[in-house]
Protein backbone atom coordinates (compact mmCIF):
# COMPACT_ATOMS: atom_id res chain seq x y z
CA UNK A 1 0.00 0.00 0.00
CA UNK A 2 1.58 3.58 -0.97
CA UNK A 3 -0.18 5.52 1.33
CA UNK A 4 1.09 3.15 4.21
CA UNK A 5 4.67 3.14 2.49
CA UNK A 6 4.65 6.89 2.81
CA UNK A 7 3.63 7.32 6.33
CA UNK A 8 5.81 4.31 7.55
CA UNK A 9 8.90 6.40 5.81
CA UNK A 10 8.03 9.11 8.06
CA UNK A 11 7.72 7.87 11.35
CA UNK A 12 11.00 9.32 12.91
CA UNK A 13 10.20 9.42 16.11
CA UNK A 14 10.17 5.66 16.80
CA UNK A 15 13.56 5.89 15.73
CA UNK A 16 14.44 8.88 18.49
CA UNK A 17 12.74 6.52 21.28
CA UNK A 18 14.80 3.42 20.87
CA UNK A 19 18.25 5.75 20.86
CA UNK A 20 16.95 7.74 23.52
CA UNK A 21 16.57 4.24 25.06
CA UNK A 22 19.53 2.84 24.40
CA UNK A 23 21.23 5.85 24.81
CA UNK A 24 20.08 6.65 28.97
CA UNK A 25 20.39 2.87 29.49
CA UNK A 26 24.01 3.06 29.28
CA UNK A 27 24.47 6.71 30.50
CA UNK A 28 22.48 5.67 33.72
CA UNK A 29 24.62 2.50 34.72
CA UNK A 30 27.91 4.77 34.33
CA UNK A 31 29.02 2.66 31.28
CA UNK A 32 28.92 5.81 29.07
CA UNK A 33 31.20 7.73 31.90
CA UNK A 34 34.58 8.36 30.18
CA UNK A 35 36.74 7.60 33.14
CA UNK A 36 35.65 4.29 33.09
CA UNK A 37 36.73 3.67 29.63
CA UNK A 38 40.37 5.45 30.70
CA UNK A 39 40.48 3.42 33.75
CA UNK A 40 40.02 0.32 31.78
CA UNK A 41 42.31 1.67 28.61
CA UNK A 42 44.92 2.39 31.14
CA UNK A 43 44.76 -1.39 32.45
CA UNK A 44 44.30 -2.96 29.73
CA UNK A 45 47.23 -1.54 28.06
CA UNK A 46 49.48 -1.89 31.17
CA UNK A 47 48.40 -6.14 30.99
CA UNK A 48 50.04 -6.08 27.79
CA UNK A 49 52.61 -3.87 28.13
CA UNK A 50 53.94 -6.69 30.84
CA UNK A 51 54.63 -9.05 27.71
CA UNK A 52 54.87 -7.05 24.68
CA UNK A 53 56.05 -2.84 24.09
CA UNK A 54 53.30 -0.90 23.45
CA UNK A 55 53.52 2.59 22.08
CA UNK A 56 50.54 4.41 23.74
CA UNK A 57 50.81 6.56 20.44
CA UNK A 58 49.76 3.39 18.23
CA UNK A 59 46.40 2.11 20.38
CA UNK A 60 42.92 3.15 18.87
CA UNK A 61 39.90 2.89 21.23
CA UNK A 62 36.23 2.13 19.56
CA UNK A 63 33.42 1.73 21.64
CA UNK A 64 30.18 0.89 20.60
CA UNK A 65 26.92 1.13 22.56
CA UNK A 66 23.92 -1.17 21.86
CA UNK A 67 21.56 -2.72 22.80
CA UNK A 68 21.46 -5.78 24.09
CA UNK A 69 25.45 -5.81 24.35
CA UNK A 70 28.03 -3.08 24.25
CA UNK A 71 31.43 -2.94 22.75
CA UNK A 72 34.94 -1.58 23.86
CA UNK A 73 37.36 -2.28 21.16
CA UNK A 74 40.95 -1.78 21.63
CA UNK A 75 43.48 -1.87 18.48
CA UNK A 76 46.99 -1.94 19.18
CA UNK A 77 49.75 -2.24 17.34
CA UNK A 78 52.61 -4.30 18.48
CA UNK A 79 56.41 -3.28 17.67
CA UNK A 80 56.96 -7.25 16.07
CA UNK A 81 55.86 -10.43 17.68
CA UNK A 82 56.57 -11.27 21.35
CA UNK A 83 60.32 -12.83 21.72
CA UNK A 84 61.08 -15.66 23.83
CA UNK A 85 61.61 -13.32 26.97
CA UNK A 86 57.86 -13.16 26.93
CA UNK A 87 57.64 -16.67 27.72
CA UNK B 1 3.74 25.79 54.32
CA UNK B 2 5.25 27.36 52.00
CA UNK B 3 6.58 25.33 48.98
CA UNK B 4 9.69 25.48 46.96
CA UNK B 5 9.47 24.87 43.23
CA UNK B 6 11.97 24.40 40.96
CA UNK B 7 11.69 24.99 37.45
CA UNK B 8 14.42 22.91 35.14
CA UNK B 9 15.47 21.18 32.67
CA UNK B 10 18.90 21.03 31.32
CA UNK B 11 18.73 22.12 28.16
CA UNK B 12 18.10 25.81 27.17
CA UNK B 13 15.59 27.08 25.13
CA UNK B 14 12.46 24.44 26.16
CA UNK B 15 10.70 27.03 27.59
CA UNK B 16 11.46 27.30 31.26
CA UNK B 17 11.22 30.62 31.92
CA UNK B 18 8.01 30.70 30.15
CA UNK B 19 6.81 27.92 32.44
CA UNK B 20 8.18 29.67 35.50
CA UNK B 21 6.10 32.84 34.26
CA UNK B 22 2.82 31.50 33.36
CA UNK B 23 2.42 28.75 36.52
CA UNK B 24 3.83 31.31 39.26
CA UNK B 25 0.86 33.45 37.66
CA UNK B 26 -1.66 30.94 37.61
CA UNK B 27 -1.03 29.75 41.17
CA UNK B 28 -1.07 33.50 42.21
CA UNK B 29 -4.46 33.83 40.22
CA UNK B 30 -5.67 31.09 42.37
CA UNK B 31 -5.18 33.20 45.56
CA UNK B 32 -1.65 31.92 46.37
CA UNK B 33 1.21 34.30 47.49
CA UNK B 34 3.59 33.74 44.98
CA UNK B 35 7.44 35.21 44.54
CA UNK B 36 9.36 33.54 41.60
CA UNK B 37 12.93 34.08 41.63
CA UNK B 38 15.05 34.08 38.56
CA UNK B 39 18.71 32.07 38.81
CA UNK B 40 20.00 32.90 35.57
CA UNK B 41 22.51 35.37 36.71
CA UNK B 42 24.11 36.84 33.79
CA UNK B 43 20.75 36.02 31.35
CA UNK B 44 18.46 37.61 33.24
CA UNK B 45 15.27 37.26 31.23
CA UNK B 46 12.24 36.48 33.35
CA UNK B 47 11.75 40.37 34.15
CA UNK B 48 11.04 40.44 30.43
CA UNK B 49 8.89 37.60 30.31
CA UNK B 50 6.63 39.30 33.08
CA UNK B 51 6.85 42.70 31.93
CA UNK B 52 8.54 43.63 34.73
CA UNK B 53 12.11 44.50 33.33
CA UNK B 54 11.64 48.17 33.02
CA UNK B 55 11.25 48.02 37.38
CA UNK B 56 14.40 46.03 38.15
CA UNK B 57 16.17 47.82 40.93
CA UNK B 58 17.81 45.51 42.92
CA UNK B 59 18.43 42.01 42.20
CA UNK B 60 19.05 38.69 43.79
CA UNK B 61 22.80 39.42 44.48
CA UNK B 62 22.07 42.32 45.80
CA UNK B 63 20.16 40.84 48.16
CA UNK B 64 22.89 38.03 49.21
CA UNK B 65 25.50 40.90 49.08
CA UNK B 66 23.60 42.33 51.44
CA UNK B 67 23.02 45.50 49.31
CA UNK B 68 19.70 45.62 49.35
CA UNK B 69 16.82 44.12 51.50
CA UNK B 70 15.06 41.66 50.31
CA UNK B 71 11.47 43.97 50.43
CA UNK B 72 13.43 46.25 48.28
CA UNK B 73 14.58 43.95 45.29
CA UNK B 74 11.26 42.18 45.38
CA UNK B 75 9.32 43.52 42.30
CA UNK B 76 4.98 43.46 42.85
CA UNK B 77 3.56 42.25 39.77
CA UNK B 78 0.79 44.78 38.95
CA UNK B 79 -1.63 42.56 37.56
CA UNK B 80 -1.73 40.04 40.29
CA UNK B 81 -1.64 41.46 43.74
CA UNK B 82 0.23 38.30 45.35
CA UNK B 83 2.77 37.99 43.07
CA UNK B 84 6.12 39.05 43.12
CA UNK B 85 9.50 38.79 41.01
CA UNK B 86 13.30 38.64 42.21
CA UNK B 87 14.92 39.05 39.04
CA UNK B 88 18.47 37.69 38.57
CA UNK B 89 21.38 40.15 38.45
CA UNK B 90 22.33 40.97 34.45
CA UNK B 91 26.20 42.24 35.75
CA UNK B 92 27.50 40.53 38.51
CA UNK B 93 29.23 37.45 38.26
CA UNK B 94 27.78 34.02 38.66
CA UNK B 95 30.25 33.25 41.72
CA UNK B 96 28.76 35.96 43.59
CA UNK B 97 25.64 33.24 43.97
CA UNK B 98 26.35 31.34 46.71
CA UNK B 99 25.00 28.49 48.51
CA UNK B 100 24.83 30.29 52.29
CA UNK B 101 23.55 33.67 50.26
CA UNK B 102 20.65 31.58 48.30
CA UNK B 103 19.77 29.30 51.37
CA UNK B 104 19.35 33.18 53.28
CA UNK B 105 16.79 34.21 50.82
CA UNK B 106 14.78 30.92 50.25
CA UNK B 107 14.08 30.65 53.82
CA UNK B 108 13.45 34.49 54.13
CA UNK B 109 11.19 34.12 51.55
CA UNK B 110 9.09 31.10 53.12
CA UNK B 111 8.27 33.55 55.67
CA UNK B 112 5.98 35.45 53.59
CA UNK B 113 4.99 33.32 50.32
CA UNK B 114 3.05 30.10 49.61
CA UNK B 115 5.40 29.12 46.74
CA UNK B 116 9.16 30.13 45.54
CA UNK B 117 9.14 29.38 42.04
CA UNK B 118 13.01 29.25 41.10
CA UNK B 119 13.50 29.46 37.41
CA UNK B 120 16.57 27.89 36.71
CA UNK B 121 19.26 28.73 33.97
CA UNK B 122 19.71 25.86 31.67
CA UNK B 123 22.82 23.74 32.13
CA UNK B 124 23.90 21.70 34.99
CA UNK B 125 26.21 24.23 36.88
CA UNK B 126 26.07 26.58 39.51
CA UNK B 127 23.58 28.67 38.96
CA UNK B 128 21.14 25.23 38.08
CA UNK B 129 22.25 23.11 41.03
CA UNK B 130 21.75 26.22 43.37
CA UNK B 131 18.40 26.98 41.87
CA UNK B 132 17.36 23.20 42.45
CA UNK B 133 19.30 22.93 46.34
CA UNK B 134 16.23 23.70 48.55
CA UNK B 135 13.47 22.29 46.27
CA UNK B 136 10.62 20.21 47.44
CA UNK B 137 9.37 19.73 44.01
CA UNK B 138 10.93 20.26 40.97
CA UNK B 139 9.43 20.76 37.26
CA UNK B 140 11.07 19.23 34.75
CA UNK B 141 10.16 20.68 31.57
CA UNK B 142 10.88 18.91 28.76
CA UNK B 143 10.34 19.59 24.63
CA UNK B 144 9.65 16.02 22.40
CA UNK B 145 12.70 15.91 20.88
CA UNK B 146 15.81 14.05 21.92
CA UNK B 147 18.26 15.99 23.43
CA UNK B 148 15.35 17.86 25.71
CA UNK B 149 14.36 13.78 26.74
CA UNK B 150 18.10 12.94 27.69
CA UNK B 151 19.13 16.02 29.28
CA UNK B 152 16.17 15.97 31.21
CA UNK B 153 17.29 12.29 32.45
CA UNK B 154 20.36 13.96 33.52
CA UNK B 155 18.55 16.65 35.34
CA UNK B 156 16.50 14.18 36.97
CA UNK B 157 19.64 12.42 38.67
CA UNK B 158 20.77 15.26 39.63
CA UNK B 159 17.82 16.27 41.57
CA UNK B 160 17.75 12.75 42.80
CA UNK B 161 21.51 13.21 44.08
CA UNK B 162 22.58 17.08 44.54
CA UNK B 163 19.52 18.76 46.52
CA UNK B 164 18.79 19.67 50.01
CA UNK B 165 15.70 17.07 50.58
CA UNK B 166 17.95 14.13 48.66
CA UNK B 167 21.31 14.54 50.78
CA UNK B 168 18.63 14.28 53.96
CA UNK B 169 17.08 11.15 52.81
CA UNK B 170 14.16 12.77 51.93
CA UNK B 171 12.58 12.01 48.17
CA UNK B 172 11.96 15.25 45.89
CA UNK B 173 8.72 15.40 44.29
CA UNK B 174 9.10 15.13 40.81
CA UNK B 175 6.91 16.47 38.23
CA UNK B 176 6.93 16.06 33.96
CA UNK B 177 5.46 19.19 31.88
CA UNK B 178 6.34 18.50 28.81
CA UNK B 179 6.21 21.66 26.31
CA UNK B 180 6.01 22.66 22.67
CA UNK B 181 4.07 19.36 22.11
CA UNK B 182 2.01 18.64 18.60
CA UNK B 183 -0.67 16.50 18.88
CA UNK B 184 -0.44 16.25 15.02
CA UNK B 185 3.17 15.48 14.22
CA UNK B 186 3.22 12.72 17.15
CA UNK B 187 0.04 10.89 15.80
CA UNK B 188 1.75 11.08 12.55
CA UNK B 189 5.13 9.40 14.05
CA UNK B 190 7.28 12.23 13.70
CA UNK B 191 7.50 13.67 17.25
CA UNK B 192 7.91 11.81 20.50
CA UNK B 193 4.43 10.91 22.05
CA UNK B 194 3.54 11.45 25.03
CA UNK B 195 3.79 8.30 26.73
CA UNK B 196 7.39 7.63 24.63
CA UNK B 197 8.90 10.60 27.41
CA UNK B 198 6.65 9.34 30.30
CA UNK B 199 8.36 5.46 29.47
CA UNK B 200 11.68 7.12 28.87
CA UNK B 201 11.59 9.46 32.02
CA UNK B 202 9.79 7.57 34.52
CA UNK B 203 8.55 10.54 36.53
CA UNK B 204 4.81 11.60 37.08
CA UNK B 205 3.34 13.72 34.05
CA UNK B 206 1.87 17.08 35.28
CA UNK B 207 0.95 18.68 32.38
CA UNK B 208 1.65 18.70 28.25
CA UNK B 209 1.73 22.27 27.14
CA UNK B 210 0.49 22.74 23.21
CA UNK B 211 2.96 24.43 20.59
CA UNK B 212 1.29 27.58 20.69
CA UNK B 213 1.60 31.45 18.87
CA UNK B 214 -0.23 32.58 21.94
CA UNK B 215 3.59 31.95 24.03
CA UNK B 216 5.28 33.68 21.63
CA UNK B 217 2.79 36.70 21.96
CA UNK B 218 2.37 36.67 25.25
CA UNK B 219 6.39 37.36 25.68
CA UNK B 220 5.78 39.99 23.03
CA UNK B 221 4.00 42.38 25.48
CA UNK B 222 5.50 40.66 28.33
CA UNK B 223 2.43 39.29 30.31
CA UNK B 224 2.46 35.04 31.07
CA UNK B 225 0.55 33.30 28.69
CA UNK B 226 -2.13 32.17 31.76
CA UNK B 227 -2.47 36.52 32.60
CA UNK B 228 -2.69 37.33 28.45
CA UNK B 229 -4.82 34.70 27.38
CA UNK B 230 -5.84 32.38 29.99
CA UNK B 231 -8.41 30.68 27.40
CA UNK B 232 -5.74 29.98 24.95
CA UNK B 233 -4.75 25.68 24.75
CA UNK B 234 -1.17 27.35 26.21
CA UNK B 235 -3.02 28.96 28.78
CA UNK B 236 -5.07 26.13 30.25
CA UNK B 237 -2.64 24.00 30.06
CA UNK B 238 -0.94 25.79 32.58
CA UNK B 239 -3.75 26.51 34.54
CA UNK B 240 -4.63 22.75 34.56
CA UNK B 241 -1.21 22.52 35.68
CA UNK B 242 -1.03 25.15 38.44
CA UNK B 243 -4.52 23.51 40.36
CA UNK B 244 -2.64 19.90 40.06
CA UNK B 245 0.38 21.44 41.49
CA UNK B 246 -1.80 22.15 44.57
CA UNK B 247 -3.12 19.09 44.66
CA UNK B 248 -6.28 19.43 42.61
CA UNK B 249 -7.06 15.76 41.60
CA UNK B 250 -7.88 17.38 37.74
CA UNK B 251 -7.19 15.37 34.52
CA UNK B 252 -4.86 15.56 32.27
CA UNK B 253 -5.91 17.64 29.59
CA UNK B 254 -4.71 16.58 26.36
CA UNK B 255 -3.76 18.97 23.61
CA UNK B 256 -6.92 17.87 21.27
CA UNK B 257 -5.70 18.37 17.48
CA UNK B 258 -8.46 19.04 15.00
CA UNK B 259 -7.22 16.53 12.67
CA UNK B 260 -8.90 13.87 14.52
CA UNK B 261 -9.11 11.10 11.98
CA UNK B 262 -5.24 11.67 11.15
CA UNK B 263 -4.52 11.20 14.60
CA UNK B 264 -6.19 8.19 14.31
CA UNK B 265 -4.67 7.21 10.69
CA UNK B 266 -1.09 7.81 12.17
CA UNK B 267 -1.27 5.74 15.11
CA UNK B 268 -2.50 3.13 12.64
CA UNK B 269 0.32 3.57 10.10
CA UNK B 270 3.47 3.48 12.73
CA UNK B 271 1.41 0.25 14.41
Amino acid sequence: MKILDFLMRRSSAPVARDRLQILLAHERSGTGNAELINQLREEVLAVIAKHVSVDPEKVQIKMDRGSPISTLELEIEISGLPSAKAA
Amino acid sequence: MSKVLVVTSGKGGVGKTTTAAALSAALAGEGKKVAVVDFDVGLRNLDLIMGAERRVVFDLIDVINGDAKLSQALIKDKRIETLSLLPASQTRDKDALTEDGVNGVIEELKKSFDWIVCDSPAGIERGATLAMRHADVALVVTNPEISSVRDSDRIIGLLDSKTLKAETGGDIEKHLLLTRYDTRRASRGEMLKVEDVLDILSIPLLGVVPESEDVLKASNVGSPVTVSNPQSAAGMAYITAAKRLEGADLPLTAPTSRFGFLKFFGRRAAA
